[in-house]
């Protein structure tokens, strides 16, 4: 089969190699049908996330028809199924507390040695992102092989096509996880740093649960056209001084919640950034973060600070004192996205939520590099690619 | 002008080292000042088990251990557990066990060949322990204990698996072993992860793509 494969910093290629089969009895083969480019495909893009190995398939949203089942999968062949890039077992400590995205059992048992040291306890196991998180291929492939397809895939009705359910995979619960973890009342304020997908789709949740303003801060005019149409006010953090805004714009109390949904990338010209930057050019491990120092100063007293945003290693001038001092809390985690599927599949049916405005192109599968140049170095015009096989 | 310039950098490196030294002895005495007034003459045992601790035992036995809870009713593990053949669908380092009225056979791959390991079940008690030793015909001199409890809040059974061995050529063996990924401390971390996923999923997670992979 053909499948996007990585070999290198800026070096994805789409190659031929083996098909997948049917390895534990759980297992389900799906024929992709469409399958797109995360924002944290950049991150192992830029190559900032350690633990590829040149030729693994990249790629962690996806769906398609189900073509070969194990004999335990309660999935049938012909379903038309959407799969979360969270692998979970559905039956450990974790996943009966409904914390999918912290399976003890889905990450093969020598990867898990990876993380163990590095965060503590070793992480569940991810379609597509590195060995740290189970090393399994990915979904940007005509083929893809799909553990626990017993409890992951949902299965979605042949009248919503495609692009309506895809994001269901990842960016459109992790929206909706970031919005949930930021405990919204109604009438709050909230800031959104970012407004790539998940901070798109983070600042229509917050609305959908009743916030009374949501500020979106980008840097890309066609990014922040895309908050403004949402219901967003926005700052463009080019022009405008955010910190000093967003007290302005919150009657001086600051923002109730905050999201930050840019992660171990930030960038833009800030002292810190450059010497973020600088310390992961050689390797130490270091995180970017200056949209998160600036939220957690911006934050009302007492308030929420939400992180859908990817880290992955350290972090140094973190700004403990003003989380401690004013109180305030983090909620953070790989989103648990087998909790929300339901839900959420219900809402795009009754036309509530729509997700397909941030498609910006659709593009074959073989031309997938493309993709990831442009969605990486063009930011303001490519806003979400899909990338459609066969 | 050189000769002034040399002067200048000389006596800067000076200060630097006076200003290193300083900082140095002011760390060294403010910890002395500690330890002097925070000194503990003696350390009751605490709670935690023995293979935690900070020193070693002492002798050549090395002891490793590790506790997992499984989602499972504490019988049917005691049960797989107890028939020793069972073993090598989890454990990665066991190529085969026989067994022949109460000795068991294991055969082992080792960095210099197979290694054949003989034990004889000590101690059995039902649904709660099983411990063994080596008997004087096996290669390598081990013995060790396995614990079945209820875990609290119903959350299973906390397995734990204690080994003591004497490593073959003492530490430098325990250390080739541990390069390799054989040693037995992180064989029975990885073993009874997988015994774990074998209990509440029925299967071994793996990211092969293809059985032959």
């Amino acid at each position: 089969m053909r499948a996007l494969t990585w070999h290198g910093k800026h070096d994805v290629r789409v190659d031929t190699v083996p098909d997948p089969e049917i390895v534990n009895p759980r297992d389900a083969i799906l024929k992709v049908t469409s399958t797109a480019i995360c924002g944290s495909d950049l991150h192992l893009y830029d190559a900032v996330i350690p633990g590829l190995q040149s030729g693994d398939i990249l790629g962690h949203e996806f769906m398609g028809e189900v073509v070969e089942t194990g004999p335990d999968s309660t999935l049938r062949k012909g379903q038309r199924v959407v799969v979360p890039f969270t692998i979970s077992c559905g039956a450990c400590f974790f996943c009966q507390r409904q914390q999918y995205s912290a399976c003890d059992n889905s990450n093969p048992v020598d990867n898990q040695d990876l993380t163990e040291p590095l965060y503590g306890h070793a992480m569940s196991g991810l379609f597509g992102y590195t060995h740290l998180t189970g090393g399994y291929p990915g979904g940007q492939a005509e083929y893809v092989r799909v553990p626990y397809s017993d409890v992951g895939p949902i299965v979605v009705p042949d009248g919503l096509e495609d692009d309506k359910v895809l994001f269901l995979s990842d960016i459109l619960p992790t929206g909706w996880m970031a919005a949930e973890n930021a405990d919204i009342e109604e009438g709050d304020v909230v800031a959104v740093w970012g407004c790539g997908p998940v901070g798109l789709f983070a600042v229509q949740s917050a609305l959908a649960m009743g916030a009374g303003k949501v500020i979106a801060i980008d840097e890309w005019p066609n990014r922040l056209d895309l908050a403004r149409k949402l219901g967003a006010e926005v700052i463009d953090f080019k022009r405008t001084h955010v910190l000093e805004a967003l007290m302005e714009m919150s009657g001086g109390i600051g923002p109730d919640a905050v999201i930050d949904a840019v992660g171990m990338e930030a960038h833009g010209f800030a002292p810190d950034t450059l010497l973020d930057n600088l310390k992961q050019r050689i390797g130490v491990g270091a995180d970017s973060a200056h949209a998160l120092r600036e939220a957690i100063l911006a934050v009302r007293k007492g308030g929420r600070i939400s992180i859908p945003g990817v880290y992955g290693g350290f972090l140094d001038k973190f700004p403990l004192g003003a989380v401690m001092e004013k109180g305030v809390q983090i909620r953070t985690g790989q989103t648990h996205v087998q909790r929300y599927l339901k839900e959420l599949l219900h809402k795009i049916g009754e036309g509530e939520l729509d997700t397909t405005f941030l498609i910006s192109h659709r593009l074959p599968l073989e031309e997938a590099a493309r993709g990831y140049e442009n969605f990486r170095f063009n930011q303001n015009d490519w806003t979400k690619v899909v990338l459609k096989t066969g | 002008m050189t000769g002034r310039h040399h002067r200048g950098s000389g006596s800067r490196g000076a200060l630097l080292l006076l200003g290193a030294g300083l900082v140095a002895g002011y760390a060294g005495v403010s910890l002395w000042h500690q330890r002097d007034r925070n000194a503990v003459d003696r350390r009751p045992p605490d709670s935690a088990p023995g293979r935690t601790s900070r020193r070693s035992r002492g002798d050549d036995y090395a002891v490793t251990g590790r506790t997992v809870t499984i989602a499972a009713p504490r019988q049917e593990i005691y049960a797989f557990w107890r028939d020793f053949t069972n073993l090598p669908a989890f454990m990665r380092n066991v190529r085969d066990v026989t067994v022949a009225g109460d000795i068991t056979r294991w055969v082992i791959p080792a960095p210099t060949g197979a290694v054949t390991v003989e034990t004889r079940v000590v101690h059995d008690i039902e649904g709660e322990q099983i411990a063994w030793a080596s008997t004087e015909e096996s290669r390598i001199e081990t013995r060790g204990k396995v614990r079945f409890r209820d875990a609290p809040a119903g959350r299973g059974t906390e397995v734990e698996a204690l080994i003591a061995y004497v490593p073959p050529m003492g530490e430098l063996g325990r250390w080739i072993a541990k390069t390799l990924g054989t040693e037995p401390a992180i064989q029975s971390r990885r073993d009874l992860k997988r015994l774990k996923m074998l209990f509440e999923t029925g299967e071994i997670a793996t990211n092969r793509n293809r059985k032959t992979d």
